[in-house]
C-alpha cells in the first residue's frame, strides 16, 4: 500500500497542477500563432536534411531495445548507417542544386524555434561522416567482442554518428551545444568500453578536459544570448552585424578557446595524445576522424560566420598557433615508438593546417580548410584502421617490434602504402589537394603571416612523410621480429578489417584523382561562411 | 540585483577553477560540479532578472511574463551536466580502484613517464 501511495502521490500533484492549467488554456480559446508557428505541416521534403541524424538515433534506440540479441546489433547499425548515408547523399545533392535547406522543428518559425539549417559546408561534412560511419562498421563487426556488443557498442556507435551529424546540421547555437553533448556522452561510453586500466586513465583525461571545453562553449553561448537576445545563428549574425563591438571580443575569445580545445590546437591539445590510443581501434579511428573536425567546423560556423569583425583580431593568432600545432604534432609523432600514439600525434598535426586555413580568413583559405577536413576525416580513420589491422595480423604494436606485414599480408601492405601516401599528402591521394589549396591561398594573401602559415603546412608535410616512411620501413618491409602474432586471426575477421581499409583507401584515391568532387562544394561552403546572405535569407524567410 | 548575481557567479567560477586545478580526482569533480552551476547562473543572469509572473501561466492572467528561454536552457544544461557528472564520478571511482591513486599526476598508465624511444637505426 505504501508503495502504491508513494507512486500515486506525484501523479496526483502533477494532475492537480496540469489539469486546471489546461482547462484554463482551453477556456481561452485558440491562440493566434500566425508569424510564430508554421500554419501548415512541415513539407515531407524538408525532412530530408534531418534524416542523416534521425535514422542513426532510431537505429540506436532499436539496438538498445534489442540488446539481448547480440547477432542483430551490427545489422541494425549497418541498415541505419546505410540509410543515413543515402539520405546524406540526397541532401548533399539537393543543397548543391538548390542552396541552403532549412527545416523548422516543431513548426516554430525562426528565430523562435530550433532550426535545422544545412548549407554546402554542413551537407558535405554530414555526407563524409555517414560514409565513414558506414565503412567503419566492417572493422567494428570484425573487431568487437561479444561483451562490448552486449554493453551497447553499436548503440553508442550510432549515437556518436548522430551527434556529429546533428552538430553539422543545426542552425541554432544552443542546439549545437546539445549535439556536442550527445556525441561527447556516447564517446565517453565508447572510450571506457572494456574498462582496462589504460582506458580508465585515458578516459579520465579525455572526459574531464572535453567537459571543460564544452562548458566554456556553453558560457560563451549564455553570454552571447545575453548580448543578442537570440539563439538562431542567422539571426545572431544579423544582430551582430548591426552592433558595435565591445564585449563581443570577449565572447568571441571564449568561443575560440572552447573550439580550439575541442579541435586539439596547440597548446590545448594534450588531452588527445593522452587518450586516443587507449580505446578499441575502431573507436580511436572514428574519434580521430570525426570529433576534432567538429571543433574545426564549429570554429568556422560560429567564429568566422557570426563574428566577422571580431574574428579579424584572432586571424594572426590562429595562423601562428596552427603552424605550431602542425609542426609540434609532427615532431611529437616522430618521437613515438607506439604506433597508436604516433597516429594520435598525426591527428594533432593535421589540425594545424586546418587552423592555418581558418586564420587566413579568405575564401581560398577556408576552401583549403574544408577540403583538408574532408580528407582528414577519411585519412585519420584509415590510419588508425591500418594500425589496428597490422596489430591484428602481425602483433606489431610499436616500431621496436619488428615488421613482417609485407610477407604475411602483401595486400594489406599495399593498402597501407596508400594510407601513408594520403596522410603524408603525396599525389595521387587526396592529401595533396588541400595542402596545394592552402599554399595557393597563402600566395594570394601574400603577407608575412601567410608565408609563415604556408611554410608551416609544408614543413609539417615533410616531417609527416619522414614519420610515416620510417614506420613503413620498420613495420611493413622489415622481416618479422620475435613478436608472436595474436592467436590466428580468422579469415572473416581479417577480411572485415581489410574491407574497411580497402574502402577507405578507395575513397582517398577517388578524392585524389577527382578533387572536383569536393573542391567546388567546399568553395560554395567557404563563400557562404564569409558572406552568409543566402543562408540568412533562407533561414529568416521560412514560413 | 544583476551586480550581486555577477559577484556570486564570479565566486562560483573562482571556486570551481581553484578546485579543478587540484590534482585529486574528487576535488576536480567537485570543481566540475560547481563549474556547471556557475554556467547555469551565468545564463540565468544573461536572460535579465525581472520581477515578473511565471511564463506560460501569465498568458492567462495577462501579467508581464518572465523570459522563459533562459529557464529552458538551464533546465537542459542541468540535465546534461548532472548526467555527465554522474558518469565522471563513477569513472573516477573505477579509476581510483583500478589505478590505485586518485592523484592525476600519478595516473601514468596511458602515458608512461619515460616511454621506450623509437629505434635509432634499421
Amino acid at each position: 500500500m505504501a508503495t502504491f501511495r508513494s507512486r500515486i502521490f506525484p501523479v496526483a500533484v502533477l494532475a492537480g497542477v496540469l489539469l486546471p492549467a489546461s482547462a484554463l488554456a482551453a477556456g481561452e480559446g485558440e491562440l493566434d500563432t500566425t508569424g510564430v508557428m508554421l500554419q501548415s505541416a512541415t513539407g515531407a521534403s524538408d525532412w530530408l536534411i534531418t534524416l542523416p541524424f534521425v535514422i542513426p538515433l532510431i537505429g540506436a534506440a532499436l539496438a538498445l531495445a534489442l540488446r539481448g540479441r547480440i547477432g542483430f546489433q551490427s545489422w541494425v547499425a549497418l541498415v541505419s548507417m546505410g540509410l543515413a548515408t543515402i539520405a546524406a547523399v540526397a541532401a548533399f545533392a539537393k543543397v548543391l542544386a538548390d542552396g541552403p535547406q532549412v527545416m523548422a522543428v516543431g513548426n516554430w518559425l525562426p528565430p523562435f524555434g530550433i532550426l535545422i539549417a544545412v548549407d554546402a559546408l554542413g551537407a558535405l561534412f554530414v555526407l563524409i561522416t555517414t560514409l565513414v560511419g558506414l565503412v567503419g562498421l566492417g572493422y567494428a563487426r570484425a573487431d568487437t567482442d561479444e561483451g562490448s556488443v552486449q554493453y551497447g557498442f553499436f548503440t553508442f556507435y550510432q549515437l556518436m554518428i548522430a551527434g556529429v551529424c546533428g552538430a553539422f546540421s543545426t542552425g541554432d547555437i544552443f542546439n549545437l551545444y546539445v549535439w556536442f553533448e550527445v556525441f561527447l556522452l556516447s564517446s565517453f561510453g565508447l572510450i571506457v568500453m572494456g574498462s582496462t586500466a589504460i582506458q580508465l586513465d585515458g578516459g579520465v583525461k579525455y572526459g574531464l578536459l572535453n567537459l571543460v571545453a564544452t562548458t566554456v562553449f556553453l558560457i560563451a553561448v549564455g553570454l552571447l544570448y545575453g548580448l543578442t537576445g537570440t539563439l538562431n545563428m542567422a539571426d545572431i549574425g544579423q544582430v551582430l552585424a548591426a552592433r558595435p563591438s565591445g564585449p563581443l571580443l570577449t565572447v568571441c575569445a571564449l568561443f575560440v578557446l572552447a573550439f580550439a580545445m575541442k579541435a586539439a590546437v596547440f597548446p590545448l591539445h594534450f588531452w588527445l595524445p593522452a587518450s586516443y590510443h587507449t580505446p578499441a581501434v575502431i573507436v580511436s579511428a572514428l574519434f580521430a576522424g570525426l570529433l576534432t573536425k567538429v571543433g574545426i567546423y564549429s570554429l568556422m560556423r560560429v567564429v568566422v560566420m557570426l563574428f566577422g569583425a571580431e574574428f579579424d583580431h584572432f586571424s594572426a593568432l590562429l595562423i601562428v598557433l596552427g603552424t605550431a600545432t602542425g609542426v609540434l604534432g609532427a615532431l611529437g609523432a616522430l618521437a613515438q615508438a607506439d604506433l597508436r600514439r604516433m597516429a594520435a600525434f598525426l591527428v594533432v598535426s593535421g589540425i594545424g593546417a586546418m587552423i592555418v586555413g581558418i586564420g587566413f580568413g579568405t575564401v581560398a583559405g577556408l576552401t583549403g580548410t574544408i577540403v583538408y577536413a574532408v580528407h582528414s576525416i577519411i585519412a585519420m580513420t584509415a590510419l588508425f584502421v591500418l594500425v589496428g589491422t597490422m596489430e591484428g595480423a602481425t602483433g606489431v604494436r610499436t616500431l621496436n617490434d619488428g615488421g613482417g606485414l609485407y610477407t604475411a599480408f602483401p595486400f594489406a601492405a599495399a593498402l597501407g602504402l596508400g594510407v601513408i601516401l594520403a596522410v603524408a599528402g603525396l599525389p595521387p591521394f587526396s592529401g595533396f589537394w588541400p595542402k596545394f589549396l592552402l599554399v595557393d591561398a597563402a600566395f594570394q594573401r601574400g603577407d608575412a603571416l601567410a608565408v609563415l602559415g604556408a611554410a608551416g603546412v609544408l614543413l609539417t608535410a615533410v616531417i609527416t612523410t619522414i614519420v610515416l616512411g620510417r614506420a613503413w620501413v620498420l613495420t611493413v618491409l622489415r622481416p618479422a621480429g620475435d613478436v608472436t602474432p595474436p592467436a590466428a586471426a580468422s579469415g572473416d575477421e581479417m577480411s572485415g578489417k581489410m574491407g574497411t581499409l580497402a574502402l577507405l583507401v578507395m575513397l582517398l584515391l577517388g578524392l585524389g584523382l577527382f578533387p572536383s568532387l569536393v573542391i567546388p562544394a567546399a568553395e560554395v561552403g567557404a563563400e557562404g561562411l564569409l558572406d552568409p546572405v543566402l543562408y540568412t535569407q533562407r533561414v529568416l524567410s521560412v514560413q | 540585483m544583476e551586480v550581486v548575481m555577477c559577484a556570486v557567479v564570479a565566486l562560483f567560477y573562482a571556486a570551481s577553477i581553484y578546485l579543478m586545478l587540484s590534482r585529486h580526482m574528487i576535488r576536480i569533480l567537485l570543481g566540475v560540479s560547481i563549474f556547471g552551476n556557475a554556467v547555469n547562473l551565468t545564463i540565468f543572469t544573461a536572460g535579465r532578472l525581472t520581477e515578473a509572473a511565471p511564463p506560460v501561466l501569465s498568458a492567462l492572467t495577462g501579467a508581464e511574463p518572465a523570459n522563459p528561454l533562459p529557464q529552458a536552457l538551464i533546465l537542459t544544461a542541468i540535465v546534461i551536466s548532472f548526467s555527465i557528472f554522474a558518469f565522471l564520478l563513477v569513472l573516477g571511482m573505477r579509476a581510483y580502484q583500478t589505478l590505485g591513486t586518485d592523484n592525476v599526476h600519478r595516473m601514468r598508465t596511458a602515458e608512461a613517464n619515460s616511454p621506450m624511444p623509437p629505434p635509432m637505426g634499421y
